[in-house]
């Protein structure tokens, strides 16, 4: 392989229901740093139905240089085989340095196929992307658990590539005034190999709460307890128009749905005030919490793990806590 | 119907705590378990077994100790285990583990094989569609329930973000399963006392169907380049005060931020 054909970095802008997601735009801000870097261009690749194209106008705007559409019925709605197709003609025909895909349930589902199929490296859930002085990708993620960081890097092969969680990166502000490129593309199908049939995809109401949108979040650990102190902590949020999270424990526990939960597995969370409640730190849950703005911790345990961390520690009894600030709040609210 | 799954032995990350000096892991003392969504992957080839009479076969990849995982499997219910062991399957990345897996399930007859959906001590969730993609096998990810049509074909719910989806896909095929996509069944008496009577077939890297340039860390595209810990924040205030002192800290803090 010769390395120094392949140029310039390229984001996945993924839509669902011809809707760009917003990791597309994070990846762009990224990408205009790397390409920066390299002195090389940021390229979008933007794969849908017939409308689709409506949509690359927003890319440009969000930092991309050009874009590459490919419309196409077999790539309105996501599926492994169809998009893998299309991105693995893209690689051979324009010989990109670097993708970039968001961590997402569509982006951990093309991207180790992708990597198989183009026999190349791909770093899950990067939280730091550089460009090192011999021009390499540097790849940081958190290695077993969340403490150890590793650096990652793809030498021999390319493109390199990397998933990164929504949340992680920032977008830049949208500049309707840039300019860039709409590049239209054909994708030349084997269709004999689409063998998975989409029968219904459907959306729940109880997953529409986004918490990586929340300003303001209260999490939820074991030192919570039961049902009752969960309850408790709801009421708390709905006086301060916060959003409730959770840890892995309380989520496997059952009292309180996947789509809150914070950490390694669960979401990554930046609001401008954390609060954790009966949260100890396991590392998994840092690793999802830890860039927030301002990090209050309540824990019995003056040396659990999350104290060493927050900016204001509190040690005490998060189930005498949590009523007596419920009810100052309403008193003072009377 | 034949099945194969593969397992992972992983140490149990919710046993794993820092030292709160100096910020590090410590890892003395932390049980090894079966990676969790393996485990509902195991638990859905078992299911099928118990339904239409599958065949089910584990296989895993480690050091000699990792034959652990797959005696658990046996007591489970499983049938045959495979274990991969060999120094030339060492420091390998994801792409080299899928390829190993991959040579190994060559030999093999299946017509649907289960891998979870990501190992809790990586959390990559890459290397069920890269074993998909080398065994030129289509791939549903994120199983949440599947439905066996007796004959062929497989109706799975998958889940996504905000919902979940329902496909079809006929076999042979792969699927990467959620833990929560069942509740795996216990290791029963006779299972165990049966476990270590049945045996446990090692390959090395001579016995899988794959070129060597491929495996460990030869045929590993990425390289980890430096590892280090993140250093401990620097602690901010903390208070050790009753209730209602604590109550009045936090509201002064709500205050200066503006939320109340």
């Amino acid at each position: 392989m010769n390395r120094s054909e392949y140029k310039n970095v390229f984001v996945f802008a993924e839509q669902r229901e011809g809707e760009i997601q917003g990791v597309a735009f994070e990846l762009l801000g990224k990408a205009r740093d790397l390409a920066k870097d390299l002195q090389e261009e940021v390229y979008a690749i933007l794969l849908g139905g017939q409308d689709v194209e409506a949509k690359a106008q927003s890319l440009i705007a969000y930092g991309a240089d050009k874009v590459i559409v490919a419309s196409c019925p077999f790539l309105q709605d996501y599926t492994t085989e169809a998009y893998a197709q299309a991105i693995t003609q893209i690689v051979t025909d324009y010989k990109p340095s670097i993708i970039l895909l968001g961590a997402t349930v569509i982006g951990r589902d093309l991207g180790p196929r992708l990597s198989a199929r183009l026999t190349t490296g791909l770093t899950a859930d990067c939280t730091r992307l550089e460009i090192s002085e011999e021009k390499e990708l540097l790849m940081t993620r958190p290695a077993f658990g969340g403490n150890l960081m590793a650096t990652i890097v793809c030498s021999d092969h390319r493109p390199q590539m990397s998933t990164v969680r929504p949340g992680v990166m920032k977008s830049m502000d949208k500049d309707q005034t840039r300019e860039g490129i709409i590049e239209k593309i054909k994708i030349n199908f084997d269709e004999s190999k689409f063998k998975v049939k989409i029968i219904e995809t459907v959306k729940e109401q109880t997953s529409m709460v986004d918490i990586t949108e929340a300003k303001v979040l209260l999490c939820g650990g074991r030192g919570i307890g039961t049902d009752q102190g969960f309850g408790n902590l709801q009421e708390l949020a709905a006086l301060m128009n916060a959003e409730v999270a959770a840890s892995r424990a309380i989520v496997d526990a059952g009292l309180i749905g996947h789509e809150r939960q914070v950490g390694q597995t669960g979401k990554t969370v930046r609001p401008d005030l954390y609060i954790g409640f009966g949260i100890s730190g396991a590392i998994q849950h840092m690793a999802g919490m830890e860039e927030s703005e301002f990090i209050v911790a309540i824990n019995k345990d003056r040396y659990a793990p999350i104290m060493q961390m927050a900016d204001l520690g509190i040690v005490g009894d998060v189930r005498q806590i949590i009523p007596a600030l419920t009810q100052r709040l309403k008193s003072m609210k009377k | 119907m034949k099945i194969v799954v593969c397992i992972k032995q992983v140490p149990d990350t919710t046993e794993v705590k820092l030292d709160p000096v100096t910020g590090t892991l410590i890892r003395e003392g932390v049980p090894s378990i079966m990676n969790p969504d393996d485990k509902g992957g195991l638990e859905l080839a078992l299911e099928l077994k118990d339904k239409y009479n599958a065949e089910v076969t584990v296989i895993t990849m480690g050091p000699m100790q990792a034959e652990q995982v797959l005696r658990e499997a046996f007591a489970m219910g499983a049938d045959k285990a495979i274990l991969l062991t060999d120094r030339k399957f060492a420091g390998a990345d994801t792409l080299a583990t899928s390829n190993a897996l991959a040579g190994a399930i060559r030999t093999l007859e299946y017509d649907l094989v289960i891998t979870g959906r990501q190992a809790i001590d990586g959390d990559t969730a890459q290397v069920g569609p890269q074993i998909a993609e080398h065994l030129d096998l289509p791939q549903v990810s994120y199983l949440q329930n599947l439905k066996y049509d007796g004959k062929k074909t497989f109706t799975i719910k998958r889940a996504t973000e905000d919902g979940y989806q329902v496909v079809e896909v006929d076999s042979p095929c792969l699927v990467t399963v959620l833990a929560t996509a069942n509740q795996a069944r216990y290791m029963t008496v006779k299972g165990i006392v049966g476990a270590f009577d049945k045996p446990v077939e090692v390959m090395g890297a001579d016995k899988i169907e794959v070129d060597e340039s491929k495996l460990g860390l030869k045929g590993s595209p990425t390289k980890v380049k430096k590892a280090f810990t993140k250093g401990v924040k620097s602690a901010g205030q903390v208070y050790e005060v009753d209730t209602e002192e604590a109550v009045g800290i936090i509201i002064s803090k709500l205050k200066e931020k503006f939320i109340i």
